[in-house]
């Protein structure tokens, strides 16, 4: 199951036209929220790199008292692409319970119609990032709360 | 040639200077008619963060394949790509991108199946440009449409295929341009870069390893033809009378060692397997060796 938010944003991309969903895409990377300041001097526990990306990205989770998820990122202007899924990503599962994003299929991006753009191979960075997300969830005891 | 070479001395030695214009060059000639300037990337949003003013886009994956089958576009499909970008048969062509200009070295080449005479390359690509701070818009051109005449493609004298490559095991020179963890196997994708699906590792036999990456500079322009030719010439023994295939993972990193092996030293014959390790990692029964 798709959460609502990650969900309106999937269809949003999959009713535009083609030639507007790079454009939607590249919002998304513009509209990634900088990294706070407490992130930037924390050590590699906190901030973990994804190596499945081809640029530098680095993300951090946090799951508050209320069992919702939080989610940092910080990729280099440089990798638009890769900015843009953070964007989808954070737009879509910032504040999600940690039910929701365990949840939440690999291949949610499926439907975004975006493989027609972006070479499918290089899609996967968008799973890779859900991927890693999901795993940190489960390292801060996510799954048994 | 319509419009002059970049007089630029540090192109002089180069087998064929022409193919090269700097970025003083280039900011010189953007209100030049015969000049289009097209921007090739790997990140599909980079151009719409900013590219050099006037300069279109072209993308490998969106405008360069063919949707269906795994081939570039066809004849007519190139025709109305070039028409739609304002390009005509005679336009001058200067390729730029990201990463050391991987994906315009590509789609130079690809220009250059179909035969486009007046193709270049911005040495330095986009990241000499910005680095230099010269100015970047985000505003799209509309060019007017050009009239650009169906061409056949010629697939013989610059591509190379699978069995082509098959053949050339033992009896020509074959240059892997791969990391040295892609070309001893233990690696199956460019370190940091999303696995590509190659069921196989390791190289195809007999090929040498020649990283792509000795070829440029840090700041992104080609390194010197002393340079090069002590590499190519001197070290690998590459000569004019060989026929030479290239090959990468997915054809665009050896399509930069196929622009310095042809334009910037000046073999006479050298192909670039597109194909490359992505097919040969899962073809069946093909010899590897690790």
């Amino acid at each position: 199951m798709i959460p609502a938010p990650l969900q309106e944003i999937v269809d949003d991309f999959a009713d535009s036209p083609a030639s507007f969903r790079l454009e939607m895409l590249l919002g998304f990377a513009n509209g990634l929220p900088p990294l706070p300041e407490r992130f930037a001097a924390a050590g590699g526990e906190v901030l973990q790199r994804v190596p499945e990306c081809q640029t530098p990205f680095f993300l951090a989770v946090e799951i508050d008292e209320d069992d919702r998820v939080h989610l940092f990122f910080d990729a280099p202007r440089e990798a638009p692409t890769t900015r843009g899924y953070a964007g989808v990503l954070a737009e879509g599962l910032d504040g999600a319970p940690v039910s929701s994003v365990l949840e939440t299929p690999p291949d949610f991006f499926s439907k975004m119609g975006l493989a027609e753009l972006i070479s499918p191979l290089r899609l996967r960075g968008m799973s890779a990032i859900l991927a890693h997300i999901k795993r940190r969830v489960v390292e801060l005891g996510g799954a048994s709360s | 040639m319509p419009v002059e070479r970049d007089p630029a001395p540090q192109f002089d030695a180069y087998a064929h200077p022409e193919r090269l214009v700097s970025t003083e060059w280039l900011a010189a000639h953007l209100d030049d008619p015969n000049v289009v300037v097209a921007e090739s990337d790997e990140d599909v949003l980079v151009y719409e963060t900013g590219h050099i003013p006037g300069a279109v886009k072209i993308d490998w994956h969106s405008d360069l394949n063919d949707p269906l089958t795994r081939d570039y576009v066809d004849e007519n499909g190139f025709a109305e790509l070039m028409s739609r970008k304002g390009i005509g048969r005679d336009t001058t062509l200067v390729f730029y991108g990201d990463n050391f200009n991987w994906w315009a070295s590509y789609a130079l080449w690809v220009a250059s199946l179909f035969g486009h005479a007046d193709v270049r390359l911005l040495d330095g690509g986009r990241q000499k440009w910005i680095a230099e701070g010269r100015e970047i818009t985000t505003d799209v051109p509309a060019p007017a449409p050009a009239t650009y005449p169906v061409t056949p493609r010629d697939d013989a004298s610059l591509r190379a295929f699978k069995d082509d490559v098959l053949a050339h095991i033992g009896t020509g020179p074959l240059v892997d341009v791969r990391s040295p963890g892609e070309y001893s196997g233990e690696l199956s994708h460019m370190p940091d870069y999303p696995q590509e699906g190659a069921i196989r590792t390791g190289h195809v036999p007999t090929a040498v390893n020649v990283p792509w990456k000795r070829a440029a500079n840090d700041d992104g322009t080609f390194r010197s033809l002393a340079d090069l030719r002590a590499i190519y010439v001197e070290e690998q023994g590459l000569t004019e009378t060989d026929d030479v295939i290239a090959y990468c993972r997915i054809g665009e990193r050896s399509s930069h060692t196929w622009f310095v092996l042809t334009h910037l030293i000046g073999l006479p014959r050298v192909r670039n397997y597109d194909g490359s390790w992505v097919e040969w990692g899962n073809a069946v029964r093909v010899p590897i060796e690790k």
